[in-house]
């Protein structure tokens, strides 16, 4: 790879280019998935190929191909350095991305045991004992179980002289029963819905969320939630699991803290942000409690690498603090834009995308509580578990999210069970309103391995760490 | 420079004959696709990639597996062929699994425009830069995405299916942006002369200057005129929802034992057609399978579903053509969708209406009730207060939970111009609607 590599940037460089990287990115996956008894998804697929992206006379231009011979090395570097010249014919500001960054290095996620190495006959029988235990429930008409593990290995290289060799494992595993009876559909998950939970960790991941271990309850309860009383109309306080609340964290401040969305650059299509430049430093997101931070170091979370795509070193950057506004997730070209360092957040779907501004771990910091003191403190209210539906205007500021399960909160206690549950406000009011998060031992890194952005569309894998947390004066049940 | 139907086919018959299963498909892929992002009126992205995908679905008995390379070499090859066996050796029996699809007369049908094909960055750049030139004249911010893209598909199995098909692709949109307002405006096309950058500059600032100043209006329940590129929304989520055999065999579509029942208002008729010339059209699916025209809802009755080999196997039916790549596991969809037009001027649409909103697009939507088709989103560039017929304000951006069948049952005026668009799965030509009824469950702030 590092011959490829440094063909690549030396024809960049004779062909004008100020500045280029070059990264390789050879994936390997696999999926398994059950639905009703069949193992209708079971797939393995490779890739290998690579990209260029170059600075010249100011502006970008990038190229990609899965060809590795040394001539499509100078052709794909000849093309982006073409391909910026015709960036400069609409004008603009020139880029600047700052200091130089580099670095010589290797990062290996650390794993205990390889997905890879895992029999495939062990995997297959784990996932059919799962899917047979929810479709034993009555009322269940689709039961699905699924494991999915990759491992990508990248190389990185740059004309200011870094050379960083990554290689990143991933595991996921998700389970979910659908109900159906007299014009209802009710769905329940495990871990965590849409699909999958995930982590930068090995076959140990599913060991531990223990899928057989659950499937009964899953089951039950998306059975159970077809009788359900609907969710009440009105304005409550809530209490959110923390798998929901990964997902208010993900769309409500990690959406928001991208800069290259504050600086309009994603305007046409993902949106751009309320939390303005000038909001830097002074302005109140959430309530005291509220404490947010963009962390890729955290030990098996599903945003941990060594390095981003443009070579920056994985790091930790606070967000909110106590509830104040102090940081965004940036890129070398945005963090110069306000004088600062890049922060590490440049990731690529592939080879042949460039790199943009992703979530890493993006977190809300636990609390003092436990659940059951957080409950038992709760007069009136409702708790909402596991996310079904979500969507949030194009400046992060107006949002609506349901969850699969609910249950009324009376008296400090947990009640009946409560369907179709919907709540939504608006973002800096809402994070005002949280007044408890739970402990560190209630605190899970969840992970997302599905948020869109970008034009052609990329898919990241981000983590959130979230523990339960209460909101209060929450506007509930908004389906028609 | 793609590979072209000679090579894809030598290319598959090697493949195939590196099997050793009892039936073998290989599906290949391949991609030219260049993209210029612009934002802030200037190009701050611009990228290109050469792309190729080989996909081998290996079934022994009723044991299937399928894998994937995109390393061409014969080594290569020989092991995704290997890795696709040895999955289907570890399957379990599908006794739901009938065979690979046998071949049927495939229609050849010209999605291909060579100049498209052959537009590089400069010629991007120029449009591009026509866009921001026209954003600066009339003193606004220009974003967009102008992607071309020339692409093969070839299907092959090992008893003796082989199609092949080429399109080429110019999708463009431009968003125009105010310090308080926006305006957007796309087209989609297999020829790029069909992209004219001032026109569609000038649809876009048009929109963008007519909803400054915008004004609060309390949520609740509006007439509506959802624009094309709004009303597209709703066959996307029918199509996700309802109109595959998977959702509709486990009960869990707004399908699901409801055919022959009025489901829609009467003027409402949906079809999927992937061989009209009014669609990208695409002669096959990814099994090899000729696509038949599906007729979904006619006049506001359900009619059908559509089926791949599989799902149609089920229920002792043939298949429609509409499987999506071996591996994927959400069933056969619908993919060059059509909404019927009516015969009125949007201009009357609007007189129509007593006090309502006009919709130019939405934005973030998602269910929140799948069998009920209970949607959310937002309203998003360019949203108006309608009153005695008439734009009489711009309006801050809403927020709707609506359930799209019930919209469909409350169509009031379908327009005679449709508009071809991207759709969540292929594309889909829609009509702009006059909806009564619509409901808008929240505010925001812009």
């Amino acid at each position: 790879m590092r011959d490829l590599v440094s063909r690549a940037l030396d024809t960049a460089s004779q062909q004008g280019a100020a500045y280029a990287d070059t990264r390789v990115v050879e994936r390997r996956a696999e999926s398994i998935t059950v639905r009703n008894q069949n193992v209708e998804g079971l797939t393995a697929d490779e890739s290998l190929g690579f990209g260029v992206r170059v600075i010249v006379d100011g502006y970008w231009g990038f190229a990609g191909s899965y060809r590795m011979t040394p001539e499509e090395a100078d052709r794909v570097a000849a093309k982006a350095v073409a391909i910026a010249r015709a960036s400069a014919r609409a004008g603009g500001p020139r880029a600047d991305i700052g200091p130089p960054e580099v670095h010589v290095d290797t990062y290996r996620t650390p794993f205990r045991i390889d997905p890879f190495a895992v029999s495939l006959d062990d995997k297959i029988a784990l996932l059919l004992r799962v899917n047979e235990a929810m479709m034993k429930v009555k009322s269940i008409v689709m039961a699905e179980s699924n494991v999915y593990y990759q491992r990508e290995k990248k190389t990185f290289g740059s004309s200011e002289g870094s050379f960083i060799e990554q290689d990143l494992v991933e595991t996921g595993c998700g389970i979910g029963a659908t109900a159906v009876d007299e014009g209802e559909v009710q769905q329940r998950s495990y871990p965590n819905s849409v699909g999958r939970h995930q982590g930068t960790e090995g076959w140990e991941f599913v060991e531990r969320w223990d899928l057989a271990g659950n499937a009964p309850r899953v089951a039950d309860e998306a059975a159970a939630l077809l009788t359900a009383k609907p969710c009440p109309v009105g304005v409550t306080t809530v209490i959110l699991d923390g798998s929901q609340l990964a997902l208010q964290v993900h769309e409500s401040c990690g959406h928001a803290v991208e800069l290259d969305r504050v600086l309009g650059t994603e305007a046409a299509y993902a949106g751009t942000s309320f939390l303005t430049t000038d909001k830097l430093g002074n302005f109140r997101y959430g309530s005291d409690a509220v404490n947010l931070t963009a962390d890729a170091t955290i030990p098996g979370g599903l945003g941990t690498f060594g390095y981003d795509d443009e070579g920056v070193l994985a790091q930790s950057t606070p967000l909110v603090s106590s509830g104040l506004f102090v940081g965004y997730l940036t890129s070398r070209e945005t963090a110069a834009s306000l004088g600062q360092h890049s922060n590490g957040a440049m990731r690529a779907h592939d080879f042949n995308r460039i790199p943009l501004i992703r979530m890493t771990n993006v977190s809300l910091e636990p609390g003092e509580w436990t659940l059951a003191d957080l409950i038992a403190a709760t007069d009136d209210g409702i708790y909402m578990e596991t996310n079904r539906s979500w969507s949030i205007d194009q400046r992060r500021l107006n949002f609506q999210f349901g969850t699969e399960l609910a249950r009324e909160i009376k008296n400090g206690k947990l009640g009946d069970l409560v369907k179709n549950a919907t709540y939504a406000g608006m973002t800096p009011q809402f994070w005002g309103s949280c007044d408890a998060v739970c402990n560190r031992d209630h605190r899970v890194v969840w992970g997302t391995p599905n948020c869109g952005k970008g034009q052609p569309e990329q898919i990241a894998h981000t983590g959130h760490g979230a523990a339960p947390a209460r909101f209060r004066n929450v506007q509930v049940g908004l389906m028609k | 420079m793609l590979p072209g139907e000679t090579q894809l086919k030598d290319f598959a018959d090697r493949v195939l004959a590196m099997s050793q299963a009892e039936q073998t498909e290989v599906l290949l892929f391949s991609s030219h696709s260049a993209l210029t992002r612009f934002a802030n009126s200037y190009i701050h992205q611009n990228v290109e990639d050469t792309s190729v995908e080989v996909s081998v679905r290996a079934v022994t008995g009723k044991k299937i597996g399928v894998a994937g390379t995109n390393m061409l070499s014969d080594e290569s090859l020989r092991a995704v062929v290997e890795r696709a066996a040895t999955l289907a050796a570890h399957q379990r029996e599908n006794e739901d699994f009938q065979s690979l699809p046998a071949p049927q007369p495939v229609s050849r049908v010209d999605a291909w425009v060579q100049r498209t094909a052959a537009f590089g960055p400069d010629d991007r750049a120029r449009v591009v830069a026509a866009i921001c030139d026209a954003a600066r004249n009339a003193k606004v911010t220009a974003a967009g995405a102008f992607r071309t893209s020339a692409s093969e598909v070839a299907v092959a199995n090992s008893l003796g299916v082989f199609a092949y098909h080429r399109e080429t692709n110019a999708d463009i949109n431009t968003t125009m942006m105010s310090p308080d307002s926006s305006g957007y405006a796309a087209r989609l096309s297999m020829d790029v002369n069909d992209v004219d950058g001032p026109t569609l500059a000038a649809e876009a600032i048009d929109k963008c200057l007519r909803s400054a100043n915008p004004v609060s209006l309390e949520p609740g329940v509006y007439d509506v005129i959802l624009e094309d590129y709004a009303a597209s929304d709703i066959l996307d989520y029918l199509a996700y929802l309802g109109f595959g055999a998977q959702p509709y065999q486990e009960k869990r579509s707004f399908m699901s034992g409801r055919l022959g029942e009025q489901i829609a208002g009467e003027n409402v008729t949906i079809w999927d057609d992937g061989l009209s010339p009014e669609t990208i059209p695409m002669p096959f699916d990814f099994e090899g399978v000729p696509k038949r025209r599906v007729e979904l809802i006619t006049n506001g009755v359900a009619n059908g579903v559509v089926y791949d080999s599989y799902y149609g196997g089920k229920e002792g039916k043939p298949s429609t053509g509409h499987a999506l790549p071996a591996g994927a596991t959400y069933g056969p969809l619908p993919s060059n969708l059509f909404l019927k037009a009516g015969d009125t001027a949007t201009d009357d649409m609007l007189a129509s209406i007593e006090r309502g909103i006009w919709v130019s697009r939405f934005w973030y939507t998602r269910p929140v009730h799948p069998l009920k088709v209970i949607v959310t989103g937002m309203t998003r560039d360019g949203t108006f207060l309608i009153e005695k017929g008439k734009i009489t304000a711009p309006i801050k951006n809403l927020r709707f939970t609506q359930s799209y069948i019930d919209a469909l049952n409350q169509v009031e005026m379908i327009s005679r111009q449709t508009r071809l668009m991207p759709g969540m799965i292929g594309v889909s030509r829609v009509p702009s609607l006059k909806v009564k009824s619509w409901n808008f469950s929240g505010a925001t702030e812009f």
